[in-house]
């Protein structure tokens, strides 16, 4: 077998299937692929495309019951020779003494990746007592080393915590540092970026590029997101449904795509990329039109003495979509419940028109007044999964504002299946149960749920944000449509400036509980005033392998500058 | 080492503290509630003390006067009100230990029941142990080998055990003992070392006997703590953080002991709580059943009798006694879960 010296894995026909009740799944479906040293292979598809599978094949920690069907995982050992990994016991002393020495991993989620009873420091520096035997003392100087490397503050204490006393960029950090404890030839990274904000993904994305340079490793990198492939790719592994699709030099994948699946993936993130077309024809909204909603200075302080949300004031025309957009923490989860009273914000008001042009304060509302206007104000929620009950069907999900409003019989099934129409499901399967749909299905449920009663407002908290790309247009799409439809208006609640800018009249950005910036959308993108929304701005990734731009990203540091309106 | 690791540390400690103190505060107004109840609870069946004594008297054919019941009534305070009575009593208990007299025996509660608590505690400390390490492995090997002939077996079993009453538990094993094995069966000591001081004889001769009830209240509870080992273990070994410790190259056997284990051990831990009392009250019936010297055959002999004060603090000193072991459970709980203590 020959192979090119700088070759450290090398992959071929991978098969791992996994036996289910109805027959077997395959999860990898003939894989190839090669690893080089200093190099940066990304692994991109959408969910259920089996790259998470491969990665972990590579390994041999493939969930139950998967498992290695056929293929080969060909890695040069540190003396020049080779093994193949598919070919030892997965529970065996040959694969543990590559696993984390040789090949290290990261994975998703560094919440639930790390066990939340062991210090930090007694989980990086296991790696070295299990395959070198390091005493104690020596273990913790080498992970202080570690520590210092993934550049977290204050190591000497830092050593000594808990996870969950870490923010999530700080847990990600923790995960690189107890993969790199051995000095890994290869580093797998599963989507470690996915639950980060867009600034905490930009540090990440450059530390993983740092480390590479100066270990020399070579990177599997594997993501959904197009925008980090173009960051950070030297080659690029297209999968879809556990087959590749399409293999090849980064500036090929986005340039000339070969294959058809890519081209329409590549397709639904320029797509992103800019405004909807059915937004660039439409006639704008009058300024001076009267606000739907109107919103003045409202603050809410939990009872912690966080201040979630810190003297907020925007306004929402009719039809319009308003778009607010900001970092985990920014408080504008919690802004958006305040809208339907979910919270009490303690100052402030929330004047909304009602039909007969009476405005009527929210936040002040009484208990018959909050019910009739939690009909016309409505919400769509993040998880698709979470936010419909499991064991109702989803004519019954539909079915039950309508309901509470005393609708019955023959009338309720009609606009059911009339619903089901409007946001493009079969309204013959309303006797399904949620389970039975995906996840773009599920957050159509949700839509057609939060329509049902003809509201005029509709809060949307990062509605697509746990859906595919290539579904994610659709949706935005769907929600213009029902608003051209129905006259709605929307507060669009994202972190995802993409999203945004592709459906949003106007956006507001938060920060800290404040809004910093409030604007026109093609203003705020094009020419943001605040150096927290440049900042912001410049850290998400840039689908065009041509244009890299995180690395030189502008960092916001509020102790330094001075912000623009307080 | 560093003097910011200490620091750490030293702040870990107050906190930890602090969180005692907490719950040693909740505590009190528990045991308040508790001992109104045992009370109440003691005064509920109808009559008294002297009624119960009086149709004794009178099935053996003696008549009383009326003057004599209420000259005893009166001497024993019960003519006074309910709340009165308490308050005297709980009064007794918190300024001078005094738990009042029983009337049955005509001897001081606390004369009577300081030994047998002490048997009491130590025989439902002896079965906690016994459960615990019997159910863990089994939840263990249960969990690790789902569905396998090991997990139905251990599982039938404890559900077995689960569904025996305490009490032909307890007549079953005698029997068996007796009968099969010609074992002495009965008491926690032969004959000859019952009245005799402690030595290491009588030592030897208590571990003969204490087995065999510690396991016959210790299979009732044996179940339930099986299943949640076994639960918790599944929730656990499914977690990313396994993986995660998989992926480092830790061996198979370490890596479930290290991490999937040591948490599902912490929701276990909890259950303490409520172990505790179903020991304690297998306790009882199993104490009279086997005639042990503990707290279970008294108890219920001064119920008989409406001995209120003897019964009222039985009541009291193991429901105590329960409190205490959930407050240790809590304490445990936060010393092996950094996140209860950081809340």
């Amino acid at each position: 077998m020959s192979m090119n010296k700088d070759t450290i894995l090398k992959v071929e026909d991978l098969k791992t299937y996994f036996p289910t009740r109805t027959g077997i799944f395959k999860a990898v479906d003939g894989v190839s692929f090669e690893l080089k040293r200093g190099k940066t292979l990304c692994v991109v598809g959408e969910s259920g495309s089996g790259k998470s599978v491969t990665a972990r094949s590579i390994l041999q920690i493939v969930d139950k019951p998967g498992r290695i069907e056929s293929g080969s995982v060909l890695l040069t050992r540190a003396d020049g020779s080779l093994t193949d990994l598919a070919k030892l016991d997965p529970r065996g002393k040959d694969i543990r003494s590559v696993r984390g020495k040789e090949i290290a991993m990261i994975f998703q989620e560094p919440m639930s990746s790390l066990s939340p009873v062991h210090r930090i420091g007694t989980q990086i520096g296991e790696a070295l007592r299990i395959h070198f035997g390091t005493p104690k003392k020596e273990q913790r100087e080498r992970v202080l080393e570690l520590l210092r490397q993934v550049e977290i503050p204050r190591p000497e204490t830092a050593i000594d915590r808990y996870t969950f006393e870490f923010s999530g960029g700080m847990r990600q950090r923790v995960m690189i540092a107890m993969a790199l404890a051995c000095n890994p030839q290869v580093l797998i990274a599963d989507e470690p970026t996915t639950a980060l904000d867009v600034t905490t993904q930009a540090e990440i994305l450059d530390l993983i590029k740092k480390l590479q340079q100066s270990h020399g490793m070579a990177v599997l990198f594997i993501t959904h997101d197009m925008g980090v492939v173009a960051e950070i790719a030297d080659e690029v592994l297209v999968m879809y449904r556990g087959k590749v699709m399409e293999r090849g030099p980064v500036e090929q994948i986005f340039h000339a795509p070969q294959d058809d699946y890519t081209r329409r993936l590549i397709g639904s993130v320029v797509k992103l990329e800019k405004k909807a077309e059915v937004r660039l024809t439409r006639t704008a909204i009058p300024a001076e039109a009267a606000p739907l909603l109107d919103v003045k200075n409202l603050s809410l302080t939990f009872p912690s003495g966080l201040k979630a949300v810190d003297d907020v004031s925007l306004t929402v025309r009719p039809g319009e979509t308003l778009g607010i957009v900001g970092e985990s923490g920014s408080g504008k989860t919690t802004m958006g419940r305040c809208l339907l009273r979910i919270y009490d914000p303690q100052a402030g008001a929330i004047d909304f028109r009602r039909p007969d042009g009476k405005t009527v304060d929210i936040r002040t509302a009484d208990r018959a007044e909050l019910k009739n206007i939690r009909r016309e104000v409505r919400m769509i929620f993040q998880d698709p999964v979470g936010s419909l009950s499991p064991r109702k069907n989803v004519g019954q999900i539909i079915a039950e504002p309508l309901k509470l409003a005393g609708m019955r019989g023959r009338e309720l099934d009609d606009r059911v299946a009339e619903l089901m129409a409007q946001v493009d499901l079969e309204p013959a399967w309303r006797e399904r149960y949620p389970h039975a749909f995906s996840g773009g299905q599920r957050q159509r449920i949700g839509i057609a749920r939060a329509i049902a009663v003809k509201p005029r407002l509709i809060v949307a908290d990062e509605a697509t944000s746990a859906l595919d790309v290539s579904l994610r247009s659709q949706m935005l799409d769907l929600m213009m449509k029902l608003q051209d439809e129905l006259g709605l208006s929307y507060v669009f609640i994202s972190h995802d400036m993409s999203v945004i800018r592709y459906m949003c009249d106007r956006v507001a950005v938060m920060y800290r509980g404040r809004i910093v910036e409030t604007g026109d959308t093609d203003q705020v993108v094009n020419h943001p005033q605040h150096d927290y929304t440049r900042a912001l701005l410049s850290a998400i990734p840039h689908p065009d392998p041509r244009d890299r731009r995180i690395h030189k990203r502008f960092r916001y540091d509020p102790a330094r500058t001075v912000s623009a309106n307080g | 080492m560093p003097p910011a690791q200490t620091s750490a540390e030293k702040q870990n400690g107050k906190k930890m503290l602090r969180y005692i103190i907490k719950r040693l505060v909740f505590a009190i107004p528990t045991l308040f509630a508790v001992s109104i109840i045992a009370f109440i609870i003691i005064q509920l069946p109808p009559g008294d003390y002297l009624t119960t004594l009086m149709a004794d008297w009178a099935s053996q054919g003696g008549a009383v006067e009326a003057g004599t019941v209420a000259a005893m009534r009166e001497r024993y305070g019960l003519d006074q009100p309910i709340y009165f009575q308490y308050y005297k009593w709980i009064w007794g208990i918190l300024t001078a230990g005094d738990f009042g007299i029983s009337f049955e025996l005509g001897k001081p509660v606390t004369e009577l029941i300081w030994n047998r608590l002490g048997f009491s505690m130590l025989l439902s400390l002896l079965t906690l142990c016994f459960v615990w390490a019997i159910a863990i492995p089994i939840g263990i090997l249960s969990a690790v080998r789902q569905y396998s002939i090991s997990d139905y077996t251990a599982t039938f079993l404890a559900f077995f055990f689960l569904a025996v009453p305490d009490f032909l538990m307890a007549l079953s094993a005698m029997y068996v003992m007796s009968a099969w094995f010609g074992q002495s069966v009965g008491g926690l000591f032969s004959p000859e070392y019952v009245d005799a001081g402690w030595s290491f004889g009588k030592l030897l001769d208590f571990a003969e006997h204490v087995w065999l009830p510690v396991v016959v209240i210790g299979l009732g509870s044996l179940a339930a703590l099986v299943r949640i080992m076994r639960a918790n273990l599944l929730d656990e070994l499914s977690k990313p953080y396994v993986t995660t410790a998989r992926a480092k190259g830790m061996s198979e056997l370490e890596l479930l002991i290290r991490y999937p284990v040591r948490l599902a051990l912490n929701p276990l831990i909890s259950t303490l709580g409520w172990i505790l009392p179903a020991v304690i009250s297998g306790e009882i019936i199993v104490s009279v059943v086997m005639s042990l010297p503990t707290t279970g055959p008294l108890l219920l002999r001064a119920l008989l009798a409406q001995d209120m004060y003897l019964a009222g603090s039985l009541i009291l000193l193991i429901s105590v006694l329960t409190i205490i072991g959930t407050l240790i459970s809590d304490i445990l709980l936060a010393l092996t879960d950094p996140r209860i203590r950081f809340q």
